[in-house]
């Protein structure tokens, strides 16, 4: 038996506190254990995306991430981002601009693309296409969720220029 | 995957000392050991995390004006911090994906010398030196076969100290299922010659390509490399590309890393 860990974390705004045991992935900490279950879990092996969330400000694959690695932190999820009665920019541009199909890689798509944003405001095709290579979309071949990326940012753009 | 104790020391000698356990494993970002684990692969009775240790962590300048990286720092900071030797940054820049280079480290890099991938040809290609908890070890004494190095047993690596060229420029032809290195070439030009080291093509890991340096370091210009070629017969064969394919893209890789650097 293993020692189980202390852990604290700070999920979308709240404070959580357990004990796990060390190999306990930080993905399943949210989707069992907080019942956080916009992070889905895709390939399991750092390459579809589908789990990414936002950790102290950075994209992470919470399916390569232990509990114990982020003890003390704090985690963005999409459920950190918006909600049906407020949504993002960037959820109101994928559902317009079709950015999605079966929707099961938005979740990380759209938290990945929250840092890409915040990272280049006004990033080109290619750079949407190299900022975003983390996350794997098996439905769209990529043009509309680079459309509504695109569309995005030019929205939050103008909110930011009203607003100074 | 099996359970483990886990372990995250905020110095190098608690972390040795956590090492000394029978089966214990240190782990950086996480990004090959994890999946690791989960295939039952490696079964570590504790993990050691070296994340916490401030004193692996950064970019700094040495004093002999090396770039010197600590090992626990992860790719996105060598790629946003290491400007003073851009060829290295931008190799950092290039790794695997955004998530990826946020967690995977330059040490779990080394250590790991996956045959495919990059810091091992931009430590090869450099000259760097590999900083231990123990020793200093020249790239040259370093790399000794795919996966294979000289590190022993608990010991980690701590610093990597980057010796800046004049010139310099990393190839990746990515594969990009797994956005590693189908084929990588890091070419260095030193005041005292030009190094050239490829990986992902050979089944010995990442190796110095002599003749393209002797060709490189008499004259620096792609045009110097016309007629070298390297033989498929000892190279990776797999679903992505033949030997003779991959010897073939070396040659390629060479020239647009000179014609970039
Ligand atoms: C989707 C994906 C894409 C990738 N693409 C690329 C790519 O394009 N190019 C590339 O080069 N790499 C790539 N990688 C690998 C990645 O860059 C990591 O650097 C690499 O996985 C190992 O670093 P780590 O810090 O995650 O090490 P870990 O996974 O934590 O450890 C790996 C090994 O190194 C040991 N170790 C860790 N740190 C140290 C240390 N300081 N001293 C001694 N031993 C240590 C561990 O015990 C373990 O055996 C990719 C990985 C993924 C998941």
């Amino acid at each position: 038996m293993s020692k189980k860990m202390h852990i604290k974390l700070n999920v979308n705004g709240k404070d959580e506190e357990f004990l796990a045991e060390p190999r306990e992935l930080l993905i399943y900490t949210l989707r069992e254990r907080l019942n956080i279950t916009g992070p889905h879990i895709g390939c399991e092996t750092s390459h579809c995306g589908a789990c990414t969330v936002t950790i102290d400000g950075k994209s992470v694959k919470s399916c390569t991430m232990f509990a114990a690695q982020a003890d003390g932190a704090e985690i963005t999820t999409i459920e950190g981002i918006g909600n049906p009665d407020d949504l993002h920019p960037l959820q109101t541009a994928f559902k317009e601009h079709h950015g999605l199909q079966c929707g099961y890689c938005t979740p990380g798509m759209i938290t990945r693309a929250t840092k890409l944003l915040e990272e280049n405001p006004t990033p080109t095709e290619e750079e949407i296409r190299f900022g975003m290579a983390g996350n794997i979309c098996r439905c769209t071949g990529y043009q509309n969720i680079i459309k509504s990326i695109q569309a995005a940012a030019a929205e939050m753009n103008a909110a930011k220029e009203a607003a100074e | 995957m099996y359970n483990f104790d886990f372990e995250k020391p905020e110095s190098v000698a608690d972390a040795i000392a956590a090492l000394q356990g029978e089966e214990a494993q240190a782990l950086g970002g996480g990004q090959t050991l994890i999946p690791t684990l989960k295939q039952r692969l490696a079964s570590p009775s504790t993990l050691v995390s070296l994340k916490g240790i401030a004193e692996m962590q950064g970019v700094c300048m040495g004093d002999d004006g090396s770039v010197c990286i600590g090992g626990a720092t992860n790719h996105a900071t060598v790629a946003a911090e290491a400007g003073a030797y851009p060829a290295l940054a931008d190799t950092a820049a290039h790794i695997g994906d955004p998530a990826v280079r946020n967690r995977g480290t330059i040490g779990g890099s080394l250590a790991n010398n996956d045959p495919s991938a990059c810091y091992p040809a931009a430590a090869l290609g450099s000259g760097a030196t590999i900083v231990t908890n123990a020793r200093q070890i020249a790239a040259d004494d370093y790399f000794q076969g795919m996966f294979t190095t000289a590190l022993d047993e608990g010991e980690i690596i701590t610093e990597v100290r980057f010796p800046v060229p004049e010139k310099a420029n990393y190839q990746k032809f990515v594969q990009p299922a797994s956005r590693f290195a189908l084929v990588g070439v890091y070419v260095a030009k030193y005041a005292d010659g030009v190094r050239v080291a490829i990986t992902g093509a050979s089944n010995d890991g990442v190796f110095r390509w002599a003749e393209a340096e002797a060709a490189l370091s008499a004259n620096f210009s792609a045009s110097a490399l016309d007629g070298l070629s390297l033989s498929g017969d000892d190279m990776i064969s797999d679903l992505h590309g033949t030997g003779e394919y991959r010897a073939h893209l070396c040659a390629v890789m060479t020239k647009r890393a000179v014609a970039a650097a």
